[in-house]
């Protein structure tokens, strides 16, 4: 029996090298998580403090602006691909585009809103970007959730897919993050970022089929309409936001990176630039935070 | 010259240095346009201008602090402490040189910890606490005193927006002091709190004091409390250190160089710093010295000179002040106008001073020379120092006699107290 016991040795030893890497971490990021704790905590209290309702507000607000948008787009605009459950996979889309756009503008400002703090007790200063960006992760999740009861009522369609949802949401708040950390480092230096963002999100808002299907563009009857919509949907943002779509109610209709796009190599390009954006966002970040207490 | 004081020194090296900043060099990017934003970044850049000037604001500061120190930091307005103390709290960071420090540190910097007004002051508390770098369950073994000394029991569950200012930097000072930092940093908190609340203040600082455990860094712009608390101070200048060490001396130095920025005549201010430390181009010389032994016995009487040079005054003084550097405090005073020089230009004055009162122990001699101004006819208007003697030009002398014991200042030959009947009660 003596490979059964070396066998035994090597889990040994790989499980001691796992926990001691486990707690090195701990150790290291102990502080930044008792910090990030904290600031999340305190951002969630004071943003419905002093309102009647309270906390029932972070479910209110997406319910009553879902039915808007319902209203406006799926009834009168009578936007749909044609499938029944459309108007869930459109909500799914604007609370996942709200996301990315509340995490982006609340962050820019993160670091300069709270120069007060930053200017008198040190702590690592990106902690501030990543609970602002927390903080718009929990109200996706409170979204997420009133999502389900529509798509419960709509009668959608779930799959084993759900269990790649977290994945995609992962993709989108880091790729949020990525930006986040870039735009609050340049809101530093210049505050006109601020306006230019604001219109930015604008245009990468309608760039992305979220409010309209995909189809109203493949479906154009020139040569260009289906190059187009590929390449629509080689924009990260896009290719996460129709994978979140694709995973938690819609697998059959939304169409996707890995559902439209053959080539493998091409279909890798969405989750590239993710990357790159993640580590252009830290390197840029790390570069210039130590200045940001004398430059506010 | 200094016999008496370098034992003491000796000793406080052996401690292990919890903060050291050697060579630190700092410098500030000041806007020269009136607008900033990407338009005048771009038009600076097409023009090629950079659009800034840089200001020096330190220049080559090294100091360390040893375990146990309490540190001041004094200069005038904006010498650069402030920039110092925020170098050292990790939320500036130096051009060149480098600061290391041991333990945890906890910075109180512009009058507060970072309060947010709309959270309560026991979330306040919680938030700071995490902030400092303490866990919850640490936060909630401190909270009770942090309460206790702020003495806020009452308004803990009150927004912070409703505290007075006062009560917002007493809860923010009592956070500071009452973490279980080891390096306490703390910037111009002495005008902090009521009366009753600065005793406490002060009664905490004494505490402090004689902990070895704990290292205090304060900023301040009190000469009383830098001579009281601190047993070290350097002096900041313009970005310099103009004096490291012994805490007398930069308390007057610091005394001095306010006066001379007061005084519009004074057209040395300039030439200053190459005199020693107390002297100036209208006093070159002032030193004191002794003429006998300066180990003496009680029944001796010291003798000592004063030499000094001076440029003409009409009225000027010379007081001396004769510091117990073995118990602290100073035991005798001439007083600020008692001896007028009949003249000016290089001089000697001889004089003596009785020990028969005394115990043992070690004594320096500061002599500091003063005038009144010649456009004040009132006699009883107060003198202005123009020139003291230092750390090295002082006169210093010790008392050793069988005769006498150690512990008080006076001999019983100079003060005894008399029984004057018993009764039971």
């Amino acid at each position: 029996m003596p490979g059964k016991k070396d066998n035994f040795h090597g889990c040994l030893v790989v499980c001691t090298l796992v926990r001691s890497i486990v707690d090195r971490l701990r150790q290291r990021y102990h502080y930044s998580l008792v910090i990030l704790r904290e600031l999340v905590k305190t951002d969630f209290k004071l943003r419905y403090q002093g309102s009647f309702l309270g906390v029932a507000w972070s479910v209110l607000q997406p319910l009553m602006l879902f039915v808007v948008m319902y209203l406006v787009f799926a009834k009168f605009l009578r936007m749909t691909d044609g499938t029944p459950t459309y108007p869930v996979v459109l909500l799914l889309g604007i609370s996942s585009w709200q996301f990315f756009n509340e995490s982006t503008s609340i962050g820019l400002r993160s670091i300069v809103d709270r120069g007060d703090l930053l200017r008198k007790v040190h702590f690592p200063n990106y902690i501030v970007v990543v609970s602002a960006t927390m903080g718009a992760l929990i109200s996706y999740g409170i979204n997420l959730i009133v999502v389900l009861i529509f798509a419960i009522f709509c009668r959608v369609h779930f799959t084993w897919r759900v269990l790649l949802l977290p994945i995609s949401v992962f993709q989108l708040y880091i790729l949020a993050l990525g930006f986040t950390l870039i735009m609050a480092t340049m809101y530093v230096y210049f505050r006109d970022v601020s306006h230019i963002w604001d219109v930015l999100q604008q245009v990468i808002f309608y760039s992305i089929p979220v409010i309209y299907p995909l189809t109203a563009v493949s479906g154009i009857h020139h040569w260009w309409g289906p190059v187009v919509a590929k390449l629509l949907l080689l924009n990260p943002i896009a290719q996460s936001i129709q994978d979140i779509r694709h995973s938690f109610i819609a697998p059959e209709t939304t169409p996707t990176v890995w559902n439209q796009i053959s080539n493998p190599f091409v279909t890798m390009i969405p989750i590239l630039l993710t990357v790159i954006m993640v580590v252009l966002g830290v390197c840029v970040f790390r570069k210039y935070n130590r200045k940001f207490a004398e430059v506010m | 010259m200094s016999k008496a004081g370098e034992p003491i020194r000796q000793k406080k090296d052996d401690r292990p240095v919890v903060l050291s900043v050697e060579h630190v060099d700092k410098v500030f990017r000041l806007p020269t346009e009136q607008a900033t934003g990407l338009k005048q970044a771009f038009i600076n850049w097409t023009r090629g201008i950079k659009g800034y000037k840089e200001q020096q604001v330190l220049q080559d500061v090294s100091f360390q602090v040893h375990r146990g120190d309490f540190f001041g930091i004094v200069g005038r307005n904006g010498s650069g402490k402030s920039t110092l103390l925020k170098l050292i709290s990790g939320i500036y960071y130096p051009e060149r040189g480098h600061i290391s420090y041991t333990g945890k540190l906890v910075p109180f910097i512009e009058l507060g910890v970072g309060f947010n007004p709309e959270l309560t002051g026991r979330e306040n508390v919680y938030l700071n606490g995490a902030l400092l770098g303490f866990t919850r369950s640490e936060v909630d073994a401190m909270y009770d005193d942090i309460v206790d000394f702020a003495e806020l029991g009452e308004f803990m569950d009150q927004k912070l927006k409703n505290y007075s200012s006062g009560m917002q930097v007493r809860l923010a000072f009592s956070v500071a002091i009452k973490a279980q930092g080891d390096i306490l940093i703390l910037d111009e908190v002495l005008a902090v709190g009521d009366e009753a609340f600065q005793r406490k203040c002060d009664d905490y600082f004494t505490e402090v004091k004689k902990d070895p455990n704990k290292t205090v860094i304060l900023v301040t712009h009190d000469m009383g409390a830098v001579k009281k608390y601190c047993d070290r101070a350097i002096l900041i200048k313009d970005g310099h250190v103009v004096i490291n060490g012994d805490k007398d001396d930069v308390a007057n130095r610091y005394t001095l160089e306010n006066l001379k920025a007061t005084d519009k005549q004074s057209d040395g201010k300039k030439q200053g710093d190459e005199y020693p430390t107390g002297l100036s181009a209208q006093v070159p010389l002032l030193r004191a010295y002794p003429v006998s032994s300066s180990v003496c016995k009680s029944s001796d009487t010291f003798r000592f000179d004063v030499e000094y040079d001076c440029a003409q005054y009409d009225n000027l003084y010379m007081a001396i002040a004769m510091h117990d550097t073995r118990r602290g405090g100073i035991a005798y005073d001439t007083g600020s106008d008692a001896i007028r020089l009949k003249a000016c230009g290089h001089q000697v004055v001889h004089c003596s001073v009785p020990l028969n009162i005394f115990n043992n122990g070690e004594f320096r001699l500061v002599v500091s020379l003063r005038v009144r101004d010649a456009a004040q006819t009132d006699k009883n208007a107060p003198t202005k120092m123009i020139a003291f003697t230092n750390d090295e030009n002082s006169c210093v002398f010790a008392i050793r006699d069988k005769r006498n014991r150690e512990y008080a200042l006076l001999s019983d030959r100079g003060l005894q107290i008399s029984l004057l009947g018993e009764e039971s009660l």
